[in-house]
């Protein structure tokens, strides 16, 4: 059994007790224990079931490459599944439960899988079921779905807060082990701005549990010494919980800072993400153990050595009570040497090597520990927990030569770097073959914006595994990067390190080597998705021969842990029986984030009532309290319409259409765009920039005007006002401020850049009020002196007027047939003018009307609109406003465009309205059909309609639409379909319904 | 993600506070252009895999358009300059010709 | 000009530092040569203050006048003399060719204030190095703060000024609020 050891646990603190639940169960743990440990010490190994055969599965690391032991974490807003609990640090209150089992984490149903595993090799789901095709909707997806997936997503919100966090160094050192310390004090007394991360709370990484001295010193105090050194250091910020997510172009790094997790209850925010721009990276991010693939290396007790290790020196939590090792490197020897000196028992040290170990197999035997060279595992014995190991020989088939009674195995199948940061941005690897390991190509780093490297790697994570070695490297790597973002290193002396010689590495991707299939369908590679030697080997044959495809067609390396204990033994098997060398086969690509980072410190602050900017007018608040119902347009709320109590949003439309119409309607007109065009070419520039003339508009008038791309593609419209001789005041659509304006300056500043013209956008200084209908002028007369009246200011006319202390400019200018005025005053008065002409308007029976009214109105008349009638591929003469092309102009933007064959095809859909022959309304976007069938054997169509309502003004339905030779059509009946079958029927009109010769607006 | 300077404000800033406009130095063909050349005008682009010019403007900033020149490649960034001049300036052509002997890109080497 | 109201009305909020709505201020772009003597002179004559250089502030009393783009600067004054602050610049700059325009309304000016942790409540948010040795009073900055266009300027060394449209008012506040809650400080510009 696993259990707590009376002595031992660097990390704990014992006097200071902790509860948790795990599956309802009340356990204790301590300060200072991972969950993972804490689980150990209450004997609670089996953890959870795995992916595909439901499998128990325990703890098989103490840290974040764990495959197997995933909880969900948390209760309601705060739950989150898949959540390791070899890096959960224990708190109190703490509550996980396991997952992936029905209906107990003892007793699950769905093991039934495990004994058909037979039945459901690699590929299983790809070949079993293609057909019959519709099933796969219906049958299989539900069924697959039902039963797959990894922990329940969850169904609370967030109560947490997340941020993100800009910050800039000249060096980032990731990975707080002895080599990331010493890389960040070497580049630290450089004079480099230095940022050092550890993901772990603890600084000095693995090689205080290893062992060895550094300047004759135990590693323990050499760390303490060295973070203390570097937390006076001005220029060095430290930091724990936090780990390098990602190295991205241009020394672009995330750093996933765990900020309360381990003390929830506080307040402040549960992850920062640190979106770090650094000139040097240096990667201390040490390496990880491989397991090996020997059958039954899945059973609950089979760890690697040096979590083992791990657990009984930082931990005090012994994972059994007997222990046999089986390894092909020395670093093994120190865990059987780390239990044995605790009083445990080792039966057997494994090592696959004929020649044996070095300096420490020697020390291991005179412990008296005994040692078989050259053997291997054959098979383990147990169900939920190691029973037993059948030992064999490593070079043969498995035949068992003794049985070996244990309940934990620690085995270690070498090292390898933790290269992902290195290779996220393009770092390449090699291959070593005296290590047995892929390490960074040094000369193939990841190059920076001045197109120099970026990356470094220092200590384990370079391919060192020897104590000095890594000092060494991590002393070069922060100098060098320090010396690359222009400070000078300082000549110190390198810290030596000292650790017992290892004898080298033989690499084991089989055990035994001849293994046969029923020991190789036992033997897995990747615990968390269940993928075994055989399945991977099926691949090969089945001719899955790119790592790549190898690995998407087994799910080798596809779960949450991304393969970091699989994806080596994965390929080296792959090698193997594709008769290659490992670096011809070579790796999968690493893809940040290095583990999962939470979906909420991605979104950062993007999240509630900041999840986007919402842009309100000076008048939001006065809709708000009124009832507004709101459209969103663009990033701007608009009032849709404003229902009084019990009215429908329908009925509210009609009504705020026929007030307006009859009396007087107010909208809120401040959305539009409005930029100043000012010198001695603007009026050469706004020519180019509209289709029609602008420079003939004479100061005082305003001329509604069309806007083309290059392509020839109408993409705004609006009106134009001249202010004075050199300054114009373009309006644009609500949506085309900011990407009108732009457009301008793109032009002004690449093509015509010597033509003096200025450009300024003016939309939010105005609050825009439209005041409109048969009593706009009697309202707007009570609210000031100036003279307003009909010759004062005719239509399409401006002036400055004043009203009370507000001073406006009114343009009387219509888009809805109307007699209207648009009036704008200066933004932080909008709200005043807005009340000040509702009270004034009282009288009248002032209507507000909102965007659908203004819809309308303007369909009544025939207006277009901006992304109804046009989308993007819509030119003006599809629309009947010809007139509003100038055929002076010798160019203009788009000129050259309605020039070409396409545009000039008489054949192109043109605008007419369409009557329905009930008076019903049309849906909008509905095609109109033609005889016959296209190539797609699909209806052909003649025509769509591109906006539609319900006029009360007339009482019917009325539409606009694009049709086939629609102008030469007038009286044609067309057919649209809808999407129940029926069909409408619409007789093709002239596209105003309403007041065609304006009497309305020029009163 | 990126980083540029903006020639026009100095400012060294990460692609957010930027916007791409597309490959640089294209002349415009207006009326009276063949068929040919606005049709070359409008839509051939070269997307070179390696030394590329390309527009950008400094969207979140001070809004002037600049150009750089960078390669796709590795990213790397030889310089940006100016948005006003229908050709890469003498400099930063020689800066490429440095790291990268023999490269041409339409009708500049 | 009584019924004139900012788009946060006074809003504040006490978080780790304070954020605040500073009310309307008079903003006027001046678009133009800024090499020209005409104009150095108009502006002068508008503010009492010389030229900016490069992405920097001048600031004396209750004028300021900051570099925008190589040929923009953003004028700041009181909010009632908006207008005396357009026509000053206007005479000043007659017959020469730029572009004056009143944006008072158009914007919205914030400030965190209250200590160091100024820096970090904007390093949240913007994609600037806030650490002294590379921001600090003098400079002014626009960049993007989250999702929309921003600039800040540090009147001094514990507090930092922000200038947005008046529209995303609101979602600035709060953007700046949230990032100044208690308990999310970082410690890193201390």
């Amino acid at each position: 059994m696993s259990t707590r050891l009376a002595n031992g646990g660097r990390l704990l603190n014992k006097a200071q007790p902790l509860e948790f639940t795990f599956n309802g169960k009340r356990l204790k743990g301590v300060e200072g224990d991972t969950l993972a440990s804490a689980l150990l010490a209450n004997d609670q190994m089996l953890v959870g079931r795995s992916f595909k055969y439901h499998r128990p599965r325990g703890i098989v690391s103490s840290g974040s490459e764990e495959p197997n032991a995933l909880v969900g974490l948390g209760e309601d807003a705060r739950f989150e599944p898949n959540q390791r609990v070899t890096t959960t640090e224990l708190f109190d209150g703490l509550t996980c439960a396991s997952q992936n089992h029905w209906p107990s984490l003892e007793f699950d149903v769905g093991a039934i899988n495990a004994k058909l595993s037979r039945f459901l090799p690699a590929g299983f789901y790809y070949k079993t079921f293609m057909f019959p095709r519709s099933f796969w909707k219906h049958v299989y997806e539900p069924i697959i779905r039902q039963s797959a997936g990894l922990g329940r997503a969850p169904r609370d919100r967030d109560q947490d807060s997340y941020e993100h966090f800009y910050a800039f160094f000249d060096v980032v050192v990731i990975g707080g082990g002895v080599a990331g310390l010493q890389a960040a004090k070497a580049a630290g007394e450089a004079g480099a701005k230095v940022l050092l991360m550890e993901q772990t709370p603890h600084w000095g990484g693995r090689a205080p549990v290893d062992g060895g001295t550094v300047d004759g010193q135990p590693v323990d105090k050499f760390v303490d010494e060295i973070v203390s050194k570097l937390e006076t250091m001005e220029n060095v910020t430290l930091r724990r919980r936090m780990m390098g997510a990602g190295v991205y172009d241009h020394g672009y790094v995330l750093g996933y800072e765990r900020v309360k997790d381990h003390r929830p209850d506080s307040i402040g925010p549960r992850h920062r993400l640190w979106r770090i721009r650094a000139g040097q990276v240096v990667t201390a991010t040490g390496a990880i153990e491989r397991p090996i693939c020997f059958s039954g290396n899945d059973v609950p007790g089979v760890m690697l050595a040096s979590a083992v290790r791990d657990y009984a020196v930082d931990y005090g939590v012994s994972v059994g009570d007997r222990t046999v090792v089986v390894t092909n490197n020395d670093d093994a020897y120190r865990t059987a040497i780390t239990l044995k000196n605790l009083g445990l028992e080792i039966p057997a040290i494994i090592d696959a090597r004929a020649g044996g170990g070095g300096a420490l197999a020697g020390e291991a035997i005179e412990l008296g520990i005994r040692v078989e060279n050259g053997k291997g595992i054959a098979r383990v014995k147990g169900n939920k927990r190691v029973e037993a190991v059948e030992i064999c020989v490593q070079a043969g088939e498995g035949a068992a030569l003794e049985t070996i009674k244990c309940d934990a195995v620690a085995m270690s199948g070498g090292w390898s770097p933790v290269v992902h940061l290195w290779s996220h941005c393009g770092g390449k690897l090699l291959w070593d073959d005296e290590k047995a390991m892929f390490r960074p190509d040094v000369d193939n780093a990841p190059t920076g914006a001045g197109g120099e490297g970026f990356v470094r790697c220092a200590g384990t994570a370079e391919g060192h595994l020897d104590l000095d070695d890594v000092l060494k490297s991590a002393d070069a790597a922060g100098k060098a990067a320090a010396g690359a973002t222009g400070h000078t290193p300082k000549r110190s002396k390198t810290p030596v390190g000292d650790n017992p010689r290892e004898a080298g590495i033989e690499p084991v991707w089989l055990m035994p080597q001849g293994a046969g299939v029923k020991l190789r369908m036992k033997a897995w590679l990747d615990y968390q998705n269940d993928v075994k030697v055989s399945d991977v080997q099926l691949a090969a044959r089945e001719g899955f021969e790119s790592v790549e495809h190898a690995k998407r067609y087994t799910t080798l390396g596809m779960a949450t842990d991304q393969g970091k204990l699989s994806n080596i033994n994965g390929l080296a098997i792959l090698s193997d029986a594709l008769g290659q060398p490992i670096p011809q086969t070579g790796t999968t690509t690493f893809r940040p984030p290095y583990t999962p980072i939470s979906l909420a410190s991605i979104a950062g602050e993007a999240r509630d009532e900041t999840f986007q900017p919402l842009r309100k007018t000076p008048m939001h608040g006065w809709h708000a309290e009124n009832g507004a119902y709101w459209e969103p347009v663009g990033a701007w709320r608009r009032p849709y319409c404003f229902p009084k109590p019990g009215e429908s949003i329908e009925d509210a439309v009609q009504r705020e259409v026929k007030a307006t119409r009859d009396s007087l309607g107010l909208l809120d007109a401040s959305t539009l765009g409005k930029i100043i065009v000012k010198g001695p070419d603007a009026g050469r520039f706004l020519d180019m920039l509209y289709t029609n003339m602008m420079s003939t508009l004479k100061p005082g008038r305003c001329r509604y005007g069309l806007m083309c791309n290059e392509n020839g593609f109408l993409m705004d419209d609006g009106v134009v006002a001249r202010l004075d001789e050199e300054t114009f005041l373009c309006h644009t659509t609500t949506g085309g401020a900011e990407s009108i304006h732009a457009h301008m300056e793109e032009w002004l500043q690449t093509e015509w850049w010597d033509w003096k013209v200025y450009t300024a956008n003016v939309t939010e200084q105005f609050a825009q009020v439209a005041v409109v209908g048969p009593k706009a002028r009697k309202v707007l007369e009570k609210l000031t002196d100036d003279d307003i009246s009909a010759e004062a200011l005719t239509f399409m006319g401006w002036t400055d007027v004043t009203f009370g202390a507000i001073r406006a400019r009114v343009f009387r200018i219509s888009f809805s047939g109307e007699l209207s005025y648009e009036i704008a005053v200066p933004a932080s008065q909008g709200r005043a003018f807005w009340d000040m002409v509702l009270q004034a308007g009282a009288e009248f029976g002032v209507t507000t009307y909102g965007t659908e009214a203004l819809h309308i109105m303007r369909a009544e008349k025939g207006f277009i609109m901006i992304g109804d009638e046009t989308d993007g591929t819509v030119i003006p003469q599809d629309l009947g406003l010809d007139w509003a092309i100038s055929k002076k102009k010798t160019d203009f933007l788009g000129k050259r465009a309605q020039e070409r064959r396409h545009m000039s095809d008489p054949t192109r859909w043109k605008l007419v309205g369409l009557e329905t022959l009930d008076g019903a309304t049309l849906p909008d976007g509905a095609y109109a059909t033609a005889e016959g069938n296209n190539a797609n054997g699909q209806r052909n169509v003649q025509g769509r309609v591109t906006s539609t309502y319900h006029s009360p003004t007339l009482g019917r339905g009325i539409a606009m639409g694009l049709v086939l030779n629609g102008p030469d059509r007038m009286g044609e009946v067309l057919e649209f379909p809808k999407v129940d079958g029926t069909v409408m029927r619409a007789k093709i009109v002239e596209p105003v319904f309403y007041d065609k010769d304006g009497e309305k607006q020029n009163v | 993600m990126l980083i540029l300077t903006c020639p026009c404000c100095g400012v060294t800033a990460e692609e957010t506070e930027f916007h791409g406009g597309g490959e640089a130095h294209i002349k415009r063909y207006g009326p009276g252009s063949s068929d040919d050349e606005f049709h070359g005008y409008l839509f051939e682009k070269v997307n070179p895999k390696g030394v590329h010019f390309e527009r950008w403007r400094h969207a979140n900033g001070c809004g002037k358009w600049f150009h750089a020149a960078r390669c796709t490649v590795t990213l790397e960034v030889f310089g940006t300059y100016s948005a006003q001049t229908t050709e890469p300036p003498q400099d930063i052509k020689d800066k490429i010709s440095a790291k990268r002997p023999g490269w041409s890109w339409r009708e500049f080497a | 000009m009584s019924e004139s109201v900012s788009a946060l009305g006074g809003a504040s909020h006490e978080g780790f530092v304070r954020a605040e709505d500073m009310g309307l201020r008079a903003m006027i772009t001046l678009r133009g040569d800024l090499a020209s003597a005409k104009l150095r002179k108009a502006v002068k004559g508008a503010t009492g203050l010389d030229m900016p250089e490069q992405r920097r502030i001048a600031v004396a009393d209750d004028r300021s006048v900051a570099w925008m783009s190589p040929d923009e600067l953003l004028i700041l004054g009181p909010y009632s003399e908006a207008g005396t602050l357009r026509e000053t610049l206007e005479k000043g700059l007659a017959g020469e060719h730029a572009l004056v325009a009143d944006v008072s309304d158009a914007r919205a000016l914030l400030r965190v204030s209250g200590g160091t942790g100024v820096r970090e409540v904007i390093a949240k948010l913007c994609p600037v190095d806030m650490a002294a040795e590379a921001f600090g009073p003098g400079q002014f900055r626009r960049t993007r703060m989250a999702q929309i266009p921003a600039a800040i300027w540090m009147p001094d060394e514990q507090s930092v000024q922000v200038i947005c449209f008046r529209s995303v008012a609101e979602y600035a506040f709060n953007l700046l609020r949230n990032a100044a809650a208690p308990g999310s400080e970082t410690g890193l510009f201390i």
